[in-house]
């Protein structure tokens, strides 16, 4: 069932690779996605066997991660086969600067979408550390050439840093890895391999000094690639000049995969008894990246990039609710499908008005329900899902967050992250409003109505997944992510 | 003690302090190249000369890539860009080197606060790659030029590697390949957005790529 799951988007992003005509490699895109998403959701049933000696298998959190990205990238996909439709190998004029530019041929946009499923589901299934290290750092491989889907000098540049910032991030949790190999290294054990089982059963006999150090790298590292502020710098960049299903892609699926990196570690260090110095790091980069995200959303002027340091915001609460621990700890948990969902719809929905408007200045879009209602509403929808008003999920994943702080007396946390939240509030509430209402531009030439099915339905697809989340979390999904939330030390 | 471990562990000591100082780029990527392959033999040494075919393969393959595959990509792409073969640091190259110095004793003090789990062949090892890693950072950092922050990215990774082959011996052969196949893959794609960002800006100049601010 593994091999299946790596197996099928590897073959079809070679197959993507070969075949000529467009139509049928869009073909192939949304099958891979669609019977990616099946074997995925099979494994909800039926647990799959480990294999290579444990080396990749499917466990709870592993399984959560996987479920995020094959939806994300099933919704995506299927928003991709209208997109490339129009895009690929056109030559265009840029919007913002009125340069010419071509965009990469559909070929290798699809095969490296493909290769990017591939390794993000390999990030989810190893459960050997060198392993996922070798995993996460091909998903910034095959993602860099996504980023530079439109070859012009913006997007050419957000893909240098991306690569580089990342790459050295990525080293660093290398060097994480082999701190963790001389932590594990005590002559008393038996078994020395970097299989996390077998770590978590020797935890008592690991070395202190060297584990700190290992996680410290591993927050670092991984922490790049995640988003968590100061390590964030490409974030807004490669999210802002990406084309909009690579924005929601990398948001919603390969932050979480990163994200998942780090609770690897962290599961280690929780069996060696250093759960309370890794929450405290957590919750330090935690508030740190809320922090810094909210300076930065209030008065941004492109509404991408606004997205884009709302991802970093999230991934803060992600590594907060870990920190806080307890009930926080499930509230992370819900909290990471919920952002996925909300970020990849908000994504997808900014892509429509990218495609209309032509610019991403917030400034010079408005009137968008009165143009294209059904965008319109999605965009609201997703501006109330976001900053968490409730009945969406993030509002049941925060309160649950806040909540287990007060109940364990943090209070100055508690307070500073309710202000922090209010602050993005005000700051997305006038960027978006103004958006959503307000009279159309009579100078934009459109044609009647640009909403199309392939264009709205997936993202409205996220956004009622992440509405129901808000209401009822069925049973399955409920002790799925009790389970994942007991592993990392909550309840 | 062991003093062949010893001598290579001094020797990437003033290659790296030689970087800090270089000012031509065709230079830096010949010197980065004799770390490689310097670093290719560290494992053969370690374990006495002794000619396990895992080994070999593992040294013959990081030797080639290192010392012979990076630095002819490098080149070519010095070649074909027409760049002027200078640095241009940002920082200048006695600063530079002081600076690395500073690094230097800060790494040796690190490694001593950092003692070993288990007996390692020389106690230079730690605090040698802690200040690879850390050279490589700061070329990174305070260079100009695409190629140099690419040569910074494989001196850290140099780093690292001699953290890992010179304490962790029993690393699965698939996990070393994988880790070598990511890092040539990662200097390969490096390589074509630096040919791109030439094609584009008719310079590599990476302080020049600030458009995308806030």
């Amino acid at each position: 069932m593994i091999y299946a799951l790596l197996l099928i988007p590897a073959i079809a992003a070679v197959l993507s690779l070969i075949v000529r005509s467009n139509i049928f490699r869009r073909i192939i895109l949304v099958t891979a996605a669609v019977s990616h998403t099946v074997i995925t959701i099979t494994a909800w049933n039926k647990e799959a066997n480990p294999l290579l000696n444990g080396w990749l298998m499917l466990d709870k959190p592993g399984l959560l991660f996987l479920t995020i990205t094959s939806v994300l990238f099933l919704a995506c996909s299927l928003y991709a086969f209208g997109y490339l439709a129009g895009e690929s190998g056109r030559k265009e004029q840029d919007f913002e600067e009125g340069i010419f530019f071509t965009n990469a041929p559909a070929a290798i946009f699809c095969a490296c979408l493909l290769a990017f499923l591939t390794t993000m589901t390999l990030v989810t299934v190893s459960q050997h550390f060198g392993l996922m290290w070798v995993a996460m750092e091909a998903t910034t491989l095959a993602s860099a050439p996504l980023i530079y889907f439109h070859r012009h000098h913006r997007s050419l540049e957000a893909t240098w840093k991306y690569l580089l910032i990342c790459s050295v991030g990525i080293a660093l949790a290398l060097l994480g890895n082999f701190f963790m190999v001389i932590a594990a290294s005590a002559p008393e054990s038996n078994d020395k391999s970097m299989i996390l089982s077998v770590l978590l059963q020797q935890g008592h006999l690991l070395n202190v000094p060297w584990l700190k150090a290992a996680f410290l790298l591993f927050l670092v590292g991984y922490g790049t690639k995640m988003g968590l502020a100061p390590m964030h710098t490409w974030l807004p960049d490669a999210h802002s000049e990406s084309p909009s299903v690579v924005s929601a892609l990398m948001s919603g699926a390969l932050l979480n995969c990163a994200f998942l990196g780090i609770l690897r570690s962290y599961q280690v260090c929780l069996a060696a008894g250093l759960g309370r110095f890794c929450q405290d790091l957590l919750v330090l980069f935690g508030l740190i990246s809320i922090g810094w995200a909210a300076v930065f959303i209030l008065g941004q002027p492109d509404y991408k990039r606004m997205l884009a340091y709302s991802s970093v915001e999230h991934m803060g609460i992600l590594a907060l609710g870990v920190g806080i621990g307890a009930g926080a700890t499930f509230g992370a948990m819900l909290h990471a499908v919920n952002h996925s969902l909300t970020k990849a719809m908000l994504f997808l929905a900014a892509g429509n008005i990218l495609a209309v408007y032509k610019t991403k200045t917030t400034k010079r879009v408005s009137g968008i329900m009165t143009i294209m209602p059904a965008t319109g509403i999605i965009w609201i929808a997703g501006f109330f899902a976001i900053t968490g008003i409730p009945p969406f999920g993030i509002f049941l994943s925060e309160f649950t967050i806040v909540k287990s702080m007060i109940e364990q007396g943090r209070i100055g946390i508690a307070v500073a992250f309710l202000a922090i939240l209010a602050l993005i509030f005000i700051g997305m509430a006038i960027a978006f409003l103004n958006m959503a209402q307000g009279r159309k531009d009579d100078s934009l030439q459109i044609a009647d109505n640009p909403d199309t099915a392939i264009s709205v339905l997936p993202p409205l697809a996220l956004g009622a997944l992440t509405l129901m989340l808000g209401l009822y979390i069925p049973p399955v999904v409920n002790n799925l992510l009790h389970d994942v939330a007991v592993i990392m030390g909550g309840y | 003690m062991n003093n062949a471990a010893d001598t290579i562990m001094i020797f990437l000591v003033l290659t790296n302090l030689t970087l800090l100082g270089l000012s031509r780029l065709g230079t830096c990527i010949r010197i980065v190249a004799v770390q490689g392959v310097v670093l290719g033999l560290l494992p053969l040494l370690l374990n006495g000369w002794s000619l396990e075919l895992h080994l070999v393969f593992f040294s013959a393959a990081i030797i080639s890539l290192k010392g012979i595959v990076f630095p002819w990509l490098l080149t070519r792409a010095l070649r074909d860009l027409k760049t002027q073969r200078e640095v241009e640091p940002l920082i200048g190259y006695g600063t530079s080197i002081a600076l690395g110095m500073v690094i230097l004793v800060i790494c040796m003090w690190l490694g001593s606060r950092l003692p070993l789990p288990v007996a390692a062949m020389s106690t230079l090892i730690v605090p040698v790659a802690f200040f690879t890693i850390m050279s490589g950072l700061f070329l990174i950092i305070s260079r100009k030029k695409a190629v140099t922050q690419v040569l910074g990215y494989l001196v850290m990774e140099n780093g690292i590697y001699t953290f890992g082959v010179a304490l962790v011996q029993k690393q699965p052969v698939l996990v070393e390949l994988g880790i070598l196949l990511d890092v040539f893959v990662a200097v390969f794609v490096m390589g074509i957005t630096m040919f791109h960002i030439n094609r584009e800006f008719d310079h590599i100049d990476t302080d020049q790529l600030s458009r995308l601010k806030v």
